[in-house]
């Protein structure tokens, strides 16, 4: 089955980035198909390249960029919310005129037209969030 | 229907918007702290067993473990690892999350 995945809360605050992630796991171990994760709100935060968690704990952003490269997952970060809380990829810090970027590898930026795409596209949309 | 709660019947009234809206032949899912809405001496308690004969109530087990709150489930309650959410999810054409 094809299922989409819509996360509204950053990494460690809460919950629903790490119940996300172990549903996400648990669906490709059953063979599905995760069309695509979509962050939205605080769940832009999952994407920063530059968290550095403490070595003896998960690291959030690391363990996403690893499942979407093992499973070829599409992860979208929306794009108003990222500007917003100065997530950026190089494209968007050159056109806001900022001197780095600081997303994650496997995330792109984009609209929340890809949200609307996944709920259409797939068979099932999960939300976690607070 | 599926319906998924995440928030402790002490903390919000999410536990209790659902349960006013569930249909028989829907289910309900408690996860992280909703877990708490599966245990015995809850304010939740009487409303998730008024529910429970047409709505199957499921629980995910590692966030109630992870509350040391294995061996306080109401009975007729149905445990459930992450591949059971999984399954839940495939097998209800719909799921609300109740955040």
């Amino acid at each position: 089955m094809k299922i989409g995945i819509l996360v509204n809360e950053g990494p460690y605050q809460h919950q629903a980035s790490d119940s996300a992630y172990m549903f996400a796991k648990a669906a490709i171990a059953k063979g599905h198909e995760i069309f695509r994760v979509f962050f939205y709100h605080d769940g832009v935060n999952n994407a920063s390249r530059l968290t550095a968690p403490p070595t003896d704990d998960r690291n959030v952003v690391n363990r996403w960029s690893q499942l979407a490269q093992d499973h070829n997952i599409d992860m979208v970060v929306c794009i108003a919310a990222a500007q917003r809380r100065g997530m950026m990829d190089d494209n968007e810090a050159k056109r806001q005129g900022k001197d780095a970027s600081n997303i994650a590898p496997a995330f792109r930026i984009s609209g929340l037209g890809q949200l609307v795409e996944a709920g259409i596209q797939c068979d099932r949309l999960v939300t976690f969030g607070d | 229907m599926l319906h998924i709660v995440n928030k402790s019947p002490s903390d919000r009234n999410s536990v209790d918007t659902c349960l006013g809206h569930v249909k028989p032949g829907s289910a309900v899912l408690f996860i992280e702290d909703a877990v708490y809405a599966a245990t015995k001496g809850t304010v939740a308690e009487a409303k998730v067993k008024a529910v429970m004969p047409g709505v199957a109530v499921y629980v995910l087990e590692p966030d109630l473990n992870a509350r040391g709150m294995q061996g306080r489930v109401l009975d007729g309650v149905k445990l459930v690892d992450y591949g059971g959410f999984v399954d839940l999810v495939t097998e209800h054409s719909t799921c609300q999350s109740w955040l």
